[in-house]
């Protein structure tokens, strides 16, 4: 299937650091942790995209062997990013076990909250 | 996908903002099969948008549905992310073009994947065979990240109901909890 648009030379990579820095953005500005997760998922699928980009030949067709097709994309960037998506859902559930402990332990899941409880504490 | 990006740096309401990543992931996966990574599209469409999601929304219930407001300065954080942003995008500028065949990632391995592996693997979608043959033992590790993660979130939670568990500052008193029921 083709793109209905022509997609100029590099703005695939642009449109990925968009994405990418927005991500950032909320991991390094937000003090809610469930957010911060969220950020780091949305930063996870933009290097998803920068790797499926790549992975795109004008005219190639999805990497199922036929005897019709001449051109193919490249099937490596998907098998890493396969395993790249399962291996995400992994580290986002230890994550959010994690902020479910803190929960309990600070009765709070707001970073600035959490810090300032530590000082009080020590 | 942009526009998605930047609501969920705006909004507070965590149930939207974790709805929001779930539209996310789901309109990555639409991109996906534009650009004919069918597999993955499939998978990022169940795992990412699916069970993410559910992960998030279930994490929500256990803890709070708001955001606070941060008194925290955001000027900081905006310069280290234009910064950074600028250098990734000026390190484009050597990168192979869009849907260019003779891409460097496009010729190590590639051609003999495409080649022979219908005859050696016997299997004819290309991204199977890479996937459960030639690069089994990735295969293999993701497995066991996959394992040691839920041992992971199985230590972390613990299976009995009781609330308080040893190593735990203070217990959560009653009358707190009530206030956010």
């Amino acid at each position: 299937m083709e793109l209905p648009v022509e997609i100029p030379g590099l703005l695939n990579y642009w449109i990925v650091i968009v994405l990418m820095m927005a991500g950032f953005y909320v991991v390094i500005s937000q003090g809610n942790l469930v957010k911060k997760m969220v950020g780091l998922s949305v930063f996870q699928v933009a290097v998803f995209v920068l790797y499926i980009t790549m992975s795109k030949i004008d005219g190639g067709a999805a990497p199922i062997l036929d005897d019709a097709i001449k051109q193919y994309s490249n099937p490596l960037p998907h098998v890493l990013i396969l395993t790249a998506i399962v291996v995400g859902v992994a580290t986002t559930a230890l994550g959010l076990a994690l902020i479910v402990r803190i929960r309990d332990a600070y009765g709070t899941i707001e970073e600035d909250e959490i810090i300032e409880l530590e000082r009080n504490d020590d | 996908m942009a526009m998605t990006a930047f609501a969920i740096i705006r909004l507070r309401n965590l149930f939207a903002v974790v709805m929001l990543s779930g539209i996310f992931s789901l309109l990555a996966a639409s991109l996906y099969v534009l650009l004919t990574a069918v597999d993955v599209a499939f998978t990022e469409a169940s795992v990412g948008a699916g069970i993410s999601t559910l992960l998030m929304l279930a994490t929500l219930a256990i803890t709070s549905e708001y955001e606070k407001k941060s008194e925290r300065s955001t000027l900081l954080p905006k310069i280290i992310v234009t910064v950074t942003g600028a250098v990734l995008i000026y390190g484009t500028l050597d990168m192979p073009l869009y849907g260019a065949a003779d891409a460097p990632s496009n010729l190590h391995l590639i051609p003999r994947f495409i080649l022979q592996s219908g005859t050696e693997i016997g299997v004819p979608n290309i991204v199977t065979s890479v996937l459960a043959s030639y690069r089994g033992y990735d295969t293999l590790g993701e497995t066991v990240v996959i394992f040691t993660a839920a041992i992971g979130v199985l230590v972390l939670l613990g299976r009995g109901r009781n609330r308080w568990r040893p190593g735990m500052r203070k217990p959560v008193v009653p009358e707190e909890r009530e206030e956010e029921v």
